[in-house]
């Protein structure tokens, strides 16, 4: 039978702040040197520590939303939840519950569109590595990471294949870089990814009908991972419902060497995190007029940088290359404002021809020199070649006799003539003639 | 005597340099070493408490010795909160309202036994024993702050420092024949304190007078950036108050017809309380009791208990849902049984499938009792009763009663969770057997000082409190 | 007057992360059945369209600047301070099952 993805995906995303979520402890956990440095009686869960919200996380969550094109709530809150586990020093989590800052955005990739259910804010855990102790089976416990403010992304299960999935984990993270409000690294951790995966038969499509049941996938820490846990596990699923029966609902975690999902704990009763309303922290209330305020912060987004350059004459294939890194998009800019030869430079950078630099002006005199040397004509070329040639016999003779360093002098000579010109263009021709 | 000066007389005394400080921190700390073993008062000593008060003799405070409850951590002093759980923590900073204290110069004299994790209304449900009555020892002191009060009442501090969740400050006050202040909720930093009920917790001062309370009302409150549930209203110059008198003041007395109190001993004392408010010039009303929101009656306490129940289980649940003894403490098996109890209690009413039933409900009724002294409080200014139905129960009351915190501390119930300030002083005296009954002066959020006001009236013009005529 | 079960008793302590003896299941029981039976009593009160009150100080919005306070931070000796088990500066716990 075939049978149609359904997938839906949860991005967390570490936000880099310099003080975590609801203390004003270090916001540094993978740089920090030893574990259990950025504590404090908040973020370990001291008794009497109490939590008091990071505005800037709050901002700049608005932030994310409003790029996803979510309505961002006039009223929010922090709930907690509650569960029990060595990294959570509380035994709950604070994060938000009914009333999240941001719902029902959009995200458009190359294969369709995403809808957001919602964004929300929340504090990051502490980190277990699990090893053996004098024999033992033992967790360490590092709470730096306790606290840290976490963004979680949360779609509808609109994604419908493996590539499709890595389309928009992409154009998550190009967004988020964008924003400049997380280095998004899945590497280090900075962006965690789940996904929760189930299979359509073509009836269940036909009538809009989710499955009744879903598998979440943990731990994806590359855009390759994601794409192949979804293709694994569609097949899987795809195979135990071929034998007249749902796939258990579960927990998996993915196993990088064998390429497969493995079982990690079972959902069959779903947990009770018995959320409310957290009574330290204070509700949200914002105007109509901050939401706007923090809008009107927003950087372009790839879609309208594109859209923008296109409109000034840019390829627009040069405009997917160049829009992908935000610090490109900055350059870009400049060289607008600086240079009217700006679109040819464009073409320079996207062909290799001169070299990407932090520094706009040593593109603009990258680009002369090339604009130089390229402006010679190719029969002046050949004839100023012909001169020098047979002005410089002996030299001729001498590469001809083997000595084939004699070039450079060949090459200084045919300078003097043109100026300064492509040296990798002319090397060619005065080889070709000499042969 | 110096351990039996009030606060008042111990500042000006000291400023005079009449008495040293470390003089009275000696007769205190000899005394505890006396009476301590019987009672059962103090559960940590501050080490440092003699050169810390000669240290502090020029501060306002002038090196004073305070005795704070165990539930606030206290750098150098093992805070147990009254349990073993905590039993050997070290904490590593210091709450926000004793860091005040030090610094307007105060002295911690010592930690004082409570109820544990501030589960009850007896002192009985401590880890560590109970404490005595000091007034007579065949009986309980109160609670939670029961150590409190005690302490106060038996002149082993000058003051103290306690908190109240529903009726932890207020109702040991009552029975130990002592004054205690609870603010209004958002007043004190709750920060390094540790947390029962987060929306009802209010730490406050307990002494041997109004006057006192006063005094140390002013330098341990205040906005603090670490209890993002401090209010950045401006701190009130309490002392001020005591000589504001009630002359006009509108005073409504309430649950004089409930069940429990018609017809009492008690029901007459508050009765005779509010005489005592009219020859003083105040117009005083008696408002009668609803089972429903009616305006000019005053809801009934009965559901206020429901509430209470409700909001102080759930909170305190997911408050101890931390002490899993990896980080620090003891693991989970080493809380008593009330403790089980209550957190059990709290995980079923927010648990799916009730939290909507009960945690829902009970704010929604919060919200009722909240409209009913706004209501009330637009008609008058402060509202009087009893802080506790009764004297002091006998050691042992409260085996086999789940309940007996919540059902003793019904009258403060009401004012407690809708974060009104309300003050306990005593109000009659029993010869036999040496016990008191409280007063209780409740006034709108923010208003401690119609509070104080009256409570200095009451207490100048007559004989219960057992300082003033020393 | 909801009656609570021993079942109930005992998912709940699981819930709760709070080991108990079966005995303790009974008493428990008990002693819930009858503090349940004063919580039901909120159920006689009207409150059709009252909202719960969450904050009784009516503050909003009570947020704190992005920036590092290093006067609340702790020393990673202060941080490990009172734990039973640690290891390198780590805290240590037995690893739980599954992992």
């Amino acid at each position: 039978m075939s049978y149609t993805p359904v997938v839906g995906i949860e991005i967390h995303v570490e936000l880099k702040t310099k003080s975590k979520m609801f203390c004003g402890c270090v916001n540094d956990p993978f740089g920090a040197q030893k574990p259990n440095i950025y504590t404090c009686p908040v973020c370990l869960g001291m008794p009497g520590g109490l939590p008091v919200a990071n505005k800037t996380a709050i901002e700049w969550t608005i932030k994310v939303g409003q790029a996803l094109g979510c309505e961002i709530a006039l009223f929010s809150k922090f709930d907690r939840k509650h569960y029990f586990y060595p990294d959570l020093p509380k035994g709950y989590q604070i994060s938000q519950y009914d009333q999240p800052l941001c719902v029902n955005g959009l995200v458009k990739t190359e294969f369709g569109d995403v809808r957001i259910t919602r964004v929300h804010l929340e504090e990051d855990t502490g980190k277990l590595i699990h090893q053996d102790l004098n024999g033992q089976k033992v967790s360490l416990v590092d709470f730096n990471r306790s606290g840290v403010p976490l963004v979680e992304i949360v779609t509808e299960p609109d994604i419908k294949s493996p590539e499709m999935a890595k389309a928009y984990a992409k154009k998550i993270r190009q967004i988020i870089k964008y924003l400049d409000v997380s280095l998004a690294d899945m590497e280090k951790g900075s962006m965690r990814l789940e996904a929760n995966i189930s299979v359509q038969t073509e009836e269940e499509k036909q009538s809009e009908q989710l499955p009744a049941y879903k598998v979440e996938v943990k731990n994806l820490n590359s855009f390759r991972y994601i794409e192949r846990a979804i293709a694994y596990e569609v097949k899987r699923q795809g195979d135990v419902r071929d034998g007249n029966t749902l796939p258990t609902q579960e927990t998996r975690g993915w196993n990088e060497s064998k390429n497969q999902t493995f079982a990690q704990r079972s959902k069959e009763s779903a947990e009770d995190y018995r959320y409310f309303p957290d009574p330290d922290i204070p509700p949200l209330l914002f105007t109509q007029s901050y939401i706007d305020s923090i809008k009107d912060t927003l950087p372009l987004l790839p879609d309208q940088v594109i859209a923008t350059w296109v409109a000034k004459g840019m390829k627009e294939s040069e405009a997917q290359i160049l829009s992908e890194d935000r610090a490109n998009v900055l350059l870009v800019d400049e060289l607008f404002q600086k240079s009217s030869d700006a679109l040819k430079i464009v073409t320079q950078l996207v062909n290799k021809k001169i070299m990407l630099s932090s520094n706009v002006d040593d593109i603009i005199a990258q680009s002369k020199v090339l604009t130089q040397t390229n402006s010679v004509d190719e029969r002046e070329l050949e004839k100023v070649i012909d001169e020098v040639l047979t002005e410089n016999a002996k030299a001729v003779n001498d590469y001809k006799a083997g000595k084939t360093q004699v070039i450079g002098f060949l090459l200084g000579m045919v300078k003097r003539k043109l100026g300064n010109i492509d040296t990798v263009v002319l090397k060619e021709a005065l080889i070709k003639k000499l042969s | 005597m110096l351990r039996t000066l009030t606060l008042k007389s111990y500042l000006d005394k000291v400023k005079s340099k009449e008495i040293s400080p470390s003089d009275v921190v000696k007769e205190v700390a000899d005394a505890i070493e006396t009476i301590n073993p019987d009672l059962n008062i103090f559960l940590a000593r501050n080490p440092k408490a003699f050169e810390q008060s000669e240290e502090r003799a020029k501060l306002p405070l002038s090196g004073a010795p305070i005795a704070v409850k165990d539930n606030f951590l206290t750098v150098g002093m093992i805070t147990t909160a009254s349990s073993k759980v905590l039993e050997h923590f070290n904490p590593p900073y210091e709450s926000t309202v004793t860091k005040n204290l030090s610094t307007a110069g105060g002295v911690i004299i010592g930690k004082t036994n409570m109820d544990a994790w501030a589960h009850g209304s007896s002192t009985e449900t401590s880890d560590f024993g109970v404490t005595k009555n000091p007034r007579n020892p065949e009986y309980l002191p109160g609670g939670s702050s029961g150590g409190n009060a005690a302490a106060v009442a038996a002149d082993l501090c000058i003051a103290a420092i306690g908190s109240e969740t529903a009726g932890s400050i207020r109702q040991p006050s009552s029975w130990c024949g002592t004054v205690g202040l609870k603010p209004t909720y958002g007043r004190a930093s709750r920060a390094g304190v540790v947390a029962m009920g987060s929306s009802l917790d209010s730490p406050g001062p307990m002494g041997k007078t109004v006057e006192d309370c006063a005094i140390l009302f002013e330098h341990i409150v205040g906005h603090d950036p670490y209890d993002g549930t401090t209010s950045s209203q401006p701190v009130p110059k309490l002392t001020d108050a005591l000589t504001k008198g009630v002359k006009g003041m509108r005073i409504g007395i309430v649950y004089l017809d409930h069940k429990d109190l018609s017809g009492t001993r008690t029901a007459k004392a508050v009765e005779a309380a509010g005489k005592i408010f009219e020859q003083e010039g105040a117009s005083v009303d008696v408002i009668s009791l609803s089972t429903q929101l009616e305006k000019g009656k005053i809801l009934s306490p009965d559901a206020a208990i429901g509430v209470y129940t409700v909001v102080q289980r759930s909170e305190v649940s997911s408050n101890l849902a931390r002490y899993d003894g990896v980080r620090f403490g003891e693991d989970r098996s080493h809380f008593g049984a009330e403790a089980k109890r209550r957190m059990m209690l709290g995980t079923f009413t927010l648990s799916k499938g009730y939290a909507d039933k009960y945690y829902v409900k009970a704010l929604q009724v919060r919200s009722l009792y909240i409209q009913n002294f706004a209501e009330l409080f637009e008609m008058y200014d402060i509202l009087i009763s009893a802080s506790s139905p009764g004297f002091a129960q006998k050691l042992g009351a409260t085996a086999d009663n789940p309940m007996f915190g919540e059902l003793e501390d019904m009258l403060m119930e009401p004012s407690s969770i809708s974060g009104l300030p309300g003050i306990s002083l005593p109000m009659h005296y029993d010869a036999k057997t040496n016990l008191y009954l409280g007063l209780s002066i409740v006034a709108p959020q923010w208003h401690e000082e119609r509070v104080v006001a009256a409570a200095q009236v009451f207490e100048e013009n007559t004989k219960w409190n057992s300082w003033r005529n020393l | 007057m909801s009656i609570i079960s021993t079942q109930t008793v005992a998912h709940i302590a699981d819930l709760a992360n709070i080991p108990i003896t079966s005995s303790e299941e009974e008493t428990l029981a008990a002693g819930f059945t009858t503090t349940m039976g004063v919580v039901d009593q909120l159920s006689t009160i009207n409150t059709t369209g009252v909202e719960p009150t969450h904050q009784v100080t009516g503050l909003e919005n009570i947020l704190r600047d992005d920036v590092v306070d290093t006067d609340r931070m702790f020393s990673q000796k202060q941080a490990i301070a009172n734990a039973k088990r640690t290891h390198v500066g780590y805290i240590v716990v037995d690893q739980l099952i599954g992992q």
